[in-house]
C-alpha cells in the first residue's frame, strides 16, 4: 500500500510548532489533506511503509523517528528508533517528533476512540476539498496508435486472447450495424448499439472465467458473445421468437443466459447493482473461487441503487467488482448534467472500495485492470470499482437522435480517433497476429452470419399463446387459469384482432 | 425517515405503555390474549402459548436450522430486531447467516433477489411497512418479473421479505401503515398476512419455504398481545387458502392480520342482536382464495370486507368487485366496506381514523336490514 504522509507545523500557545501528520489514505490517517491545499505543507513523503492498523490506531514503520510521552510530558521515552514498527492508540497520547536535526518538537495527537475507530483531533478548521484540482489519471496499455505506453504494468495477452477479443469486437460492431438497420426497416421493435464501447465489455469479459456472475445492464452483449452466446440466439431473443430464451417477453437487447452464468437484463438502471451483492454473497459463502462482475453506465451511479450497492458491497465484503462505462452520456445528459465528482472513481474510496480509472478503449488496459481487480476481488474478498472511461458513439438506441444534443464533429472525433476496435487491430498487426486478409475473411464471414440469422429469427413463428400465463409464478394460479380461459374464448371469437404469428 | 435507533426507542417502548389497549384477539380456536398471558405456563397440548414475535422467531430459526442455505438480514437484525423477532438467531447461526445491514430498505431487496437468485433462502427484514417504499422498485420491477422476464432461467422464488404493518396505538404516519394492496397490484409476487401467532408460524414456514418471492407483513399491534398456543415443531400452512374462522348465515366479513379481532368482536356483538356472521380470513392477499369468499357469500348473501388501509382503492374494492362479478344476483345487499379513512394516518386521531368495532357492527347491521 503506498501512503504519502505530510507534515505540517503549526504554532501552539507557547510558541513550541505542532507537527500534524497528513496522509493521503483516509482510511488510515485521521484526517486527509490534498497537498494543493492553501496550508503550509511540508511535503516530506516518506519512502517507509505505513501499515493500516485494525483499530484504526497509528502503526508506523521507517526511517523516521517517534518519541513518545505521556500527557503530562513528565516521561517522555523513546518508542521507535529506525526501521521498527510502533503504535500508539491510547485517546491523549501525544507524540514527540524528532527531525532530522535532532531538534524536537510535539505532536498533540488527542484522540477518540469513536464508534468506527479513533479520531485525532485539530485545532484547525479544515474543510476538506470536494473536488481535487488534478483528476485522477488513466490508466492505458496502448495509446490512440496502438503502441505501447512506456513501462506500463500489464497482463500477459496470448495470442489466442488477443485475436478472440479483437474477433468479437468486430462481431459485436458487426451485429450492431445489422440489428440497427433491421430496426430502421422496421423489422425490429428496438435496438440499442455499442457502437465505441466495443472493448470494456469484450476485454473485461476476456479477463473473467466462465464461473464468475455478470449482472449487466444493456450494452455488454460483448460479454455474452465471448462466452459463446450465438448470432442466432441473440438474433432470436430480439426478434421474441419461439427460440429466444425470454419467450418474447421482454424488449429486444435484455438478454439473459443460465448456461453462461449472465443473469437476464432488466431496463429499470442500477437496480441490478445491489442484485450483484447478493450474489456475490453467495459466492463467499460457498467458498466459490469466482466474482460478480457488474456493469452500468455513467448515468446509472445517480441512482439510489448504485450508492447502496456500493455500501453495501463494501460492509459485506462481497467480492464483486463493478465495471462503470463512462461514455459521457445518459441518453442527452452529459456528465456535467450527471455529477460534480470527478466522474465515478472517486465515490469509489469513500465507501471503502479500492477503485481504478481505465482507458476504457484500450482493450489491453481493461483486461489487465479487470483480470487485476477480479483476482484481488476473489483472494481479498472484497469489492472492487473500475471506471472505464470512453464515449457512446451511437445513439442512445433506436428511439434517439443524438445530433439534436451533441454535434456530428464531436461523434466523428471520438468514432475515428478513439476507436477501440482500430487501436487493438493495430497492435494485433504489429505483433504479426493479423493482417488484411484474415480482416477481410472475418467481415464476410460475420456479415453472412448476421444477415442468415435475422432472417431466419424474422421468419420463426412467435412463443405459444400459453407463455403469456407461465413464469409469472412457478405455478399457474386461479386467477390466471381463469384469464387464460377468457382470453382464449375472446380469441376464439375475435381472431381478427390478433397477431397471427403467435400460435394458440 | 427516522433513525434507527429513534425507531428502537419509539417502538421499544409501545407495548410497555399501551398494554392497558388490549385488543382482544382470537382464532378459530378462541384463545385471547393478554400481556399476563405470556407469563402463564404451557397448556397441554403439543405447543406452548406464545406470542406472536415468538412464533416468528421459532419460524425463523427452524427455516434457519432446516436449511443451511438460508440467510437472515435487514436493520438491527443482528442484536434481535428492534421488535425481538430474531433474538438469538446470530448466536445460534452465526453472523454470516444473521446479519445487520446499512440502512438501506432498497439495498436490502436487492441484496436478498441476488441471494434468491443462486439459489438460497433470503428473508429479508424491512424495520416497518412504512419504509417498504425506497424498496418498491426492487420489489415491483425486479423480483416481482425476476422469472417471468428470464423465460423460466432465473428466479428470486427463495426471497421473503418481512415488515411490521398496521396500527400500533401512537404509530402516527409513518410507524402504522398497512400498503398491502400496492403489492397486490404486482403479478409474480404473494402477499400474506397472518392474524395469529400459531398462523404466523405455518405461513412464515410457507413463505420462505415457497418458490416465488412473498412479501410477509406481520401485525405488529399483535407481536406481544396475541398470544396463542402453537406447535413447537415444523409445520407449514397453504398459502392462497382462505380459511373461515367463525361460521354465520346473514353475513360474510373478510378481513386479515390484526383486523380479524377487532371484526371477531363486531361479530360477536352482532349475534347478541340475533345476527349470525360468517368470519373469513384471507390469509393470502394475492393470489387470493376466490372460491371460498364466493362460498360464504352464496351462503349468506351479504358481504362486508374490513381493513385498516384507506378505502379508496384499498384491496376490499378488489374482493367486492370480484364478489359482485360472481354473486350480483344472489347479493341481498351493497357489499360494505369499513376502512381506514383516505387520510394520512394521523396520530392523536387514531381512534376516529380506524375501523372500529362498532363501525363495523353499525355496517353489519346496516348490510343486513338493508
Amino acid at each position: 500500500m503506498n501512503i504519502s504522509i505530510w507534515l505540517t507545523r503549526t504554532r501552539r500557545d507557547g510558541g513550541n510548532f505542532v507537527k500534524k501528520i497528513i496522509c493521503n489514505n483516509p482510511t488510515f490517517c485521521s484526517y486527509y489533506q490534498s497537498p494543493n491545499s492553501s496550508t503550509s505543507l511540508v511535503h516530506s513523503h516518506l519512502s517507509s511503509s505505513i501499515m493500516r492498523s485494525k483499530d484504526c490506531g497509528f502503526v508506523g514503520k521507517g526511517n523516521f523517528r517517534f518519541l513518545y510521552s505521556s500527557s503530562s510530558f513528565n516521561s517522555s521515552y523513546v518508542v521507535s528508533v529506525g526501521g521498527r514498527r510502533y503504535k500508539a492508540t491510547k485517546a491523549g497520547e501525544q507524540l514527540l517528533f524528532e527531525d532530522d536535526n535532532g531538534n524536537n518538537t510535539f505532536e498533540e495527537s488527542k484522540g477518540e476512540e469513536f464508534p468506527g475507530g479513533k479520531i485525532f483531533f485539530t485545532s484547525e478548521m479544515n474543510f476538506l476539498p470536494g473536488s481535487s484540482e488534478k483528476r485522477v489519471q488513466c490508466y492505458r496499455v496502448l495509446d490512440e496508435n496502438g503502441y505501447h505506453v512506456s513501462s506500463t504494468t500489464m497482463e500477459h495477452v496470448s495470442k489466442e486472447v488477443g485475436l478472440k477479443v479483437y474477433s468479437g469486437m468486430v462481431s459485436l460492431q458487426t451485429m450492431d450495424k445489422y440489428f440497427y438497420e433491421a430496426q430502421r426497416q422496421g423489422r425490429l421493435s428496438f435496438y440499442l448499439t455499442s457502437f465505441g464501447e466495443e472493448a470494456v465489455s469484450l476485454a473485461s469479459a476476456a479477463a473473467l472465467t466462465s464461473h464468475d456472475l455478470i449482472l449487466s445492464q444493456y450494452r455488454e452483449p460483448g460479454i455474452l458473445l465471448w462466452r459463446g452466446f450465438t448470432v442466432q440466439e441473440f438474433a432470436d431473443q430480439c426478434f421474441g421468437n419461439n427460440a429466444g430464451h425470454g419467450k418474447g417477453r421482454q424488449m429486444p437487447v435484455h438478454y439473459g443466459s443460465k448456461n453462461l452464468n449472465f443473469m437476464t437484463i432488466s431496463s429499470p438502471l442500477a437496480t441490478q447493482l445491489p442484485q450483484a451483492v447478493g450474489v456475490a454473497y453467495s459466492l463467499k459463502m460457498e467458498k466459490k473461487d469466482a466474482c460478480v462482475v457488474a456493469y452500468f453506465g455513467d448515468g446509472t451511479t445517480s441512482e439510489g441503487d448504485f450508492h447502496a450497492a456500493m455500501n453495501f458491497a463494501a460492509v459485506m465484503d462481497a467480492p464483486v467488482v463493478f465495471i462503470c462505462r463512462n461514455n459521457g452520456w445518459a441518453i442527452s445528459t452529459p456528465v456535467t448534467d450527471q455529477f460534480r465528482s470527478d466522474g465515478i472513481v472517486v465515490k469509489g474510496p469513500a465507501y471503502g472500495i479500492q477503485s481504478i480509472r481505465v482507458d476504457g478503449n484500450d482493450a489491453l488496459a481493461i483486461y489487465s485492470a479487470v483480470r487485476k481487480a477480479r483476482k484481488m476481488a476473489i483472494d481479498e474478498q472484497r469489492p472492487i470499482l473500475i471506471e472505464a472511461m470512453t464515449y457512446r458513439v451511437g445513439h442512445h438506441s433506436t428511439s434517439d437522435d443524438s445530433t439534436k444534443y451533441r454535434s456530428i464533429d464531436e461523434i466523428e472525433y471520438w468514432k475515428t480517433m478513439h476507436s477501440p476496435i482500430t487501436r487493438l487491430r493495430k497492435w494485433i498487426e504489429r505483433k504479426g497476429w493479423w493482417g488484411e486478409k484474415d480482416e477481410s475473411e472475418l467481415h464476410s464471414d460475420l456479415n453472412n452470419q448476421v444477415k442468415t440469422a435475422i432472417e431466419k429469427a424474422e421468419k420463426a413463428l412467435k412463443p405459444q399463446l400459453k407463455y403469456l400465463f407461465r413464469d409469472v409464478y412457478e405455478d399457474l394460479p386461479t386467477n390466471l387459469i381463469e384469464q387464460e380461459k377468457l382470453l382464449r374464448e375472446t380469441v376464439e371469437r375475435h381472431p381478427q384482432d390478433f397477431p397471427i404469428d403467435v400460435p394458440l | 425517515m427516522a433513525t434507527n435507533l429513534k425507531r428502537f426507542k419509539e417502538f421499544g417502548s409501545i407495548f410497555i405503555n399501551h398494554t392497558n389497549l388490549l385488543r382482544r384477539f382470537s382464532s378459530s380456536s378462541a384463545v385471547l390474549s393478554s400481556v399476563d398471558a405470556q407469563l402463564q405456563p404451557p397448556t397441554t397440548g403439543t405447543g406452548k402459548s406464545i406470542n406472536l414475535y415468538t412464533a416468528i422467531n421459532q419460524a425463523l430459526q427452524i427455516a434457519l436450522d432446516s436449511d443451511p442455505r438460508s440467510y437472515i438480514f435487514g436493520e438491527d437484525v443482528g442484536f434481535g430486531g428492534v421488535f425481538r423477532c430474531t433474538t438469538g438467531l446470530a448466536e445460534q447461526f452465526g453472523k454470516h447467516r444473521v446479519f445487520n445491514t446499512p440502512l438501506c430498505e432498497q439495498g436490502i431487496v436487492g441484496f436478498g433477489i441476488g441471494l434468491a437468485a443462486m439459489g438460497n433462502r433470503a428473508i429479508a427484514e424491512i424495520q416497518f411497512a412504512d419504509y417498504i417504499f425506497p424498496a418498491f422498485d426492487q420489489i415491483v420491477n425486479e423480483a416481482a418479473k425476476f422469472r417471468y422476464r428470464s423465460g423460466n432461467e432465473f428466479n428470486c422464488g427463495g426471497l421473503t421479505i418481512r415488515a411490521p404493518y398496521g396500527a400500533v396505538g401512537h404509530g402516527g404516519h409513518y410507524h402504522s401503515q398497512s400498503p398491502e394492496a400496492f403489492f397486490c397490484h404486482v403479478p409474480g409476487i404473494k402477499v400474506v398476512i397472518p392474524r395469529s401467532p400459531k398462523q404466523a408460524k405455518g405461513l412464515l414456514l410457507s413463505s420462505i419455504r415457497e418458490p416465488n418471492p412473498v412479501v410477509f407483513f406481520e401485525p405488529k399491534w399483535l407481536y406481544r398481545l396475541a398470544v396463542e398456543e402453537v406447535p413447537e415443531g415444523d409445520y407449514t400452512l397453504p398459502l392462497s387458502e382462505a380459511e373461515v374462522i367463525r361460521e354465520g348465515s346473514d353475513i360474510t366479513l373478510v378481513g386479515w392480520g390484526a383486523q380479524l379481532s377487532i371484526m371477531e368482536q363486531a361479530c360477536i356483538d352482532a349475534e347478541k342482536d340475533g345476527i349470525s356472521c360468517e368470519l373469513i380470513d384471507l390469509k393470502t392477499l394475492i393470489p387470493w382464495d376466490k372460491e371460498t369468499v364466493e362460498a360464504s357469500v352464496r351462503k349468506t348473501g351479504r358481504l362486508l370486507i374490513s381493513h385498516e388501509a384507506p378505502v379508496t382503492g384499498g384491496f376490499g374494492a378488489e374482493i367486492s368487485a370480484s364478489i359482485v362479478e360472481r354473486c350480483f344476483l344472489r347479493l341481498e345487499a351493497p357489499v360494505a366496506r369499513v376502512c381506514g379513512l383516505d387520510t394520512p394516518f394521523p396520530l392523536v386521531f387514531e381512534p376516529f381514523y380506524m375501523p372500529t368495532k362498532n363501525k363495523i357492527l353499525d355496517a353489519i347491521k346496516d348490510t343486513v336490514n338493508y
